[in-house]
């Protein structure tokens, strides 16, 4: 049973507190700040249309609510699979530690689930809700019915109670979104034994990539759908997804660049042995593919687009090898903070692996299912509310 | 009040009557959980509890003198600072059922050299042997009774108990000088260690016996005494045991 | 005759509730004087000989698992070469990787430093704890409820010193107790009583005579990590700077 780490212990190299050997918080607890990552930064994209009227991108609004609807639904999965006893998950909810910064996940959570991105959904879709369950030949009406919660007024006081709702919801929904994402920052962020994560920035950071991970996943669903549903690609919705994405990718690489600047000028005690951890266990994961291909090889691409006046097809094709560049690398973030935050020792003397099992709770198969996972729930929910259904006009944002 | 629904937009009722029925849920379920679910000085005494009740193995030194004429024998000889169950291990079912149940009683070598076996980061006094040299093969009990470990003979060497700084000083130009040339060892120093200790040099000319200009002895490099070293003793630089050579 | 009566009849009611008073307070400091005891832990870092019976007796005392990665207690040794370079091994055979490979260099200074949950007085890990299963007794020792436990880990990754492991059968966070269940019957922990140089000491930080107390008087004590403030009550004596 412990085979994995009488291997690993072969290959550490220096001194580590003997009970480091076991690397605590793997691949799963990598998975969920990024799922949890790509809801708040759905949802900022769809906060664009409501709350800052930015029209190009209104035909992405409904998918981005659902995009962030379907990660949010599967982002406690990882977290309970990791839990060593998860049958004692609701104790979370009856003795939370008001000290601790992780007893505040079933309440956030709770929040953005129900009061945020549920209410959102439904104030948005109720018309078409209703007018869907009208229908007497759709196969789904009783479905409709009930998601509208067996509502039948589409009369105008009440679509228009329903704009309000989803302007008001937007805005109580943005700092949300932060706190949903931020308080993961500030778990990593407020251990002072861990220097590569005791950082001011790291909530900050997190945000910021969480955002870029958002904008470019909603760009690229929007690539990939559209022509599936027989439909056009509105380029002009496209640009203004990507320009969003650029400022969101050069605020983060800014705040990244600064973290790296500071602990290079302050030199701190362990600025040694993570420098060492940088050269020799993150190289290929920070400095290929979370820097060169996830952060600068996009931000050329976007520069060249702002400069050059390339023509449609290829600035798709740009756009799409930005968006999937852009996820490889925030996942590869997440990967650096939280196993890279775990292969130096708390002594400073000493740097040790992380074996990743294929099968298990916590192997690689496990993970790939848990991304697969939200698109299924996706097609399910694009399927049940249909982001562009013709049928019904939707109404224009306020 | 019926007024006062209805004027209340369709969307927004509904929406509360679920939030009604949630929280509501919530807190009929948390009212009705019983009270070792949610409260923490109760999850807090009886941890308290269930950790006091765990089962102790070892039985600490008091009990054993109470059977043991040797826990006696122990308190004034070298080993009087380790408990029985130092080496005899966990002993707590013994005293519970003394005679079904017996502590073992190490026997062989392996088991004093986990002490006494050479080890350069030992601190210096604490007895040491080479296992390979000193009476290989034979049982350390045959001539060490452990609970009064005198050793049989008075060591001769002072290495039996400073061996790191013998090793040291036999690689060194002072190899060949006996400790007693710069320490002087009473001979309660072999029996109480701690309570007499040898003597060191204490200035510059007794170095220079051997070291200052004037001195008979050939070998040993010669500096002159009033010009080197300025107020300093000769050992705040050259370290006696490995005196490095410029 | 009024004014005198009601200086008198204030004095009096002065008086009383004046002793009323020093009563509150003389029971007051009587309970300061047995109050709780608060276990504390004193290691002469120059008395530890490297044996290892220290970390064996955790193990059998705590059914800690036989494994090489979970540690109630641990000994690490420490060897500071002439050029400044240091080299750090945990002393159990099966962890220490390069066995003192290059003792030919010179060896400036080399000692053992026994290591073990320093049970904080401002611990980290019972602030992080998401469902309160980890907590300080009055003792100031702190444990963990392993029936609420969920097994998240935060407590893990908050300790600075690396004293926590997750139980591989429990799947809860676990970690040194100072032996509660002997300590708090006045038993010594399993560690303090094996070591045979007395190189741990074990006792009640407010007492005014015990081993502990002349440790803590005529050594200049340090901790670990001091800079992290989390007020540990493991006290060293002639800890080497070295040492994290």
């Amino acid at each position: 049973m412990n085979q994995h780490l009488y291997e690993a212990l072969k290959q550490v190299q220096g001194f580590i507190y003997p009970n480091e050997i076991e690397v605590h918080w793997g691949i799963l607890v990598v998975l969920y700040p990024y799922l949890t990552g790509l809801v708040a930064g759905a949802f900022i994209l769809a906060s664009l249309v409501k709350v800052f009227n930015v029209r190009e991108v209104y035909s992405v609004y409904r998918l981005s609510l659902l995009t962030a609807l379907a990660f949010l639904l599967v982002a406690p999965l990882p977290l309970l699979l990791h839990l060593g006893h998860p049958e004692r998950s609701f104790e979370i909810f009856l003795t939370p530690n008001l000290t601790s910064a992780m007893a505040m996940f079933g309440f956030v959570y709770a929040w953005y689930l129900m009061v945020v991105l549920l209410l959102e959904v439904w104030f948005t879709y109720r018309r078409d809700l209703i007018v869907w369950a009208r229908d007497k030949t759709s196969p789904l009406r009783w479905v409709h019915r009930a998601l509208a919660l067996f509502s039948d007024d589409i009369s105008p006081e009440a679509l228009s109670f329903d704009q309000k709702a989803v302007k008001a919801i937007t805005i109580i929904g943005v700092p949300s979104a932060f706190l949903l994402h931020g308080y993961v920052g500030f778990i990593f962020g407020s251990i002072k034994a861990n220097p590569w994560w005791s950082s001011v920035l790291i909530p900050i950071v997190f945000l910021f990539s969480a955002m870029v991970s958002g904008i470019a996943l909603v760009l690229l669903l929007y690539m990939v759908i559209m022509p599936r549903k027989g439909q056009k690609i509105e380029m002009a919705c496209l640009d203004k997804i990507a320009s969003y994405l650029f400022y969101a990718v050069i605020i983060d690489f800014s705040l990244e660049c600064l973290d790296f600047i500071h602990r290079l000028y302050e030199s701190e005690e362990s600025i040694k042995i993570l420098s060492e951890l940088v050269m020799n266990k993150l190289f290929i994961s920070l400095g290929v593919m979370q820097i060169l291909l996830g952060m600068l090889v996009p931000l050329a691409i976007m520069v060249s687009i702002k400069l050059f006046r390339f023509e449609e097809e290829l600035r798709r094709l740009l756009y799409f090898l930005s968006a999937l560049l852009i996820q490889l690398g925030i996942f590869a973030t997440r990967w650096n903070v939280v196993v890279g935050g775990q292969m130096f020792s708390k002594s400073f003397r000493g740097l040790t692996v992380y074996k990743m099992e294929l099968t298990g709770l916590e192997g690689l198969l496990m993970t790939l299912a848990l991304l697969i996972l939200p698109f299924i729930v996706l097609a399910v929910l694009i399927r049940l509310l249909p982001p562009w259904d013709k049928v019904a006009p939707e109404a224009i944002a306020d | 009040m019926k007024d006062r629904v209805r004027k209340i937009p369709d969307p927004l009722l509904r929406i509360l009557v679920v939030f009604v029925l949630l929280i509501g849920g919530f807190l009929v379920v948390r009212f009705l959980l019983p009270p070792s679910f949610k409260d923490r000085t109760q999850h807090v005494k009886l941890t308290i509890e269930s950790e006091m009740a765990l089962p102790a193995r070892y039985a600490g030194s008091g009990p054993c003198a109470e059977c043991h004429e040797e826990a006696k024998v122990k308190q004034t000889g070298y080993h009087r600072t380790l408990s029985c169950e130092t080496c005899h291990g966990a002993a707590k079912a013994h005293v519970d059922n003394p005679t079904d149940v017996k502590p073992v009683a190490p026997r062989k070598r392996e088991f004093c050299a986990l002490c006494h076996h050479f080890d350069m980061s030992r601190p210096t006094g604490f007895p040491q042997i080479n296992p390979v040299a000193h009476n290989p093969m034979k049982p350390c009990i045959s001539c060490h009774n452990p609970h009064d470990p005198k050793p049989p003979t008075v060591p001769q060497e002072c290495q039996a108990c400073h061996a790191e700084i013998a090793r040291t000083k036999s690689l060194s130009p002072h190899a060949l000088l006996e400790c007693t040339t710069c320490h002087t060892v009473p001979v309660e120093h072999k029996v109480t260690p701690r309570a007499t200790r040898a003597s060191i040099p204490s200035d510059r000319e007794f170095c220079g016996k051997c070291h200052g200009k004037g001195s008979a002895e050939v070998g040993p490099p010669k500096v002159d005494l009033a010009a080197h070293g300025e107020k300093y003793l000769c050992w705040q630089c050259h370290y006696p045991h490995m005196p490095e050579v410029k | 005759m009024q004014r005198r009566l009601f200086v008198r009849r204030l004095l009096s009611v002065m008086a009383i509730s004046f002793g009323s008073l020093a009563v509150k307070l003389r029971a007051a400091a009587e309970r300061a004087g047995i109050a709780e005891k608060r276990f504390g832990m004193g290691i002469q870092v120059d008395k530890c000989i490297g044996c290892g019976r220290c970390v064996e007796a955790c193990k059998e005392e705590n059914a800690v698992p036989l494994d090489p990665f979970y540690f109630r207690t641990w000994v690490e040794r420490y060897i500071i070469r002439a050029d400044g370079e240091v080299a750090v091994t945990n002393i159990d055979e099966r962890i220490t990787a390069a066995r003192d490979a290059a003792l030919e260099r010179e060896v400036m200074r080399s000692f053992f430093v026994p290591k073990l949950c320093n049970q904080c007085d401002h611990p980290p890990c019972v602030q992080v704890c998401p469902v309160g299963a980890t907590f300080s007794t009055p003792e100031g020792v702190v444990l963990v409820d392993d029936q609420r436990c969920i097994g998240c880990r935060y407590c893990i990754q908050a300790c600075p010193y690396g004293a926590r492991y997750l139980h591989p059968v429990k799947k809860t966070a676990d970690k040194c107790t100072f032996c509660y269940h002997r300590t708090s019957k006045g038993m010594l922990p399993a560690c303090v009583e094996v070591c045979p140089t007395q190189a741990r000491i074990f006792g009640d930080l407010a007492t005014t005579a015990s081993p502990l107390t002349r440790f803590r008087r005529m050594n200049k004590l340090s901790v670990l990590k001091p800079h992290l403030n989390t007020e540990p009550k493991v006290l060293y004596s002639n800890l080497d700077g070295e040492v994290r």
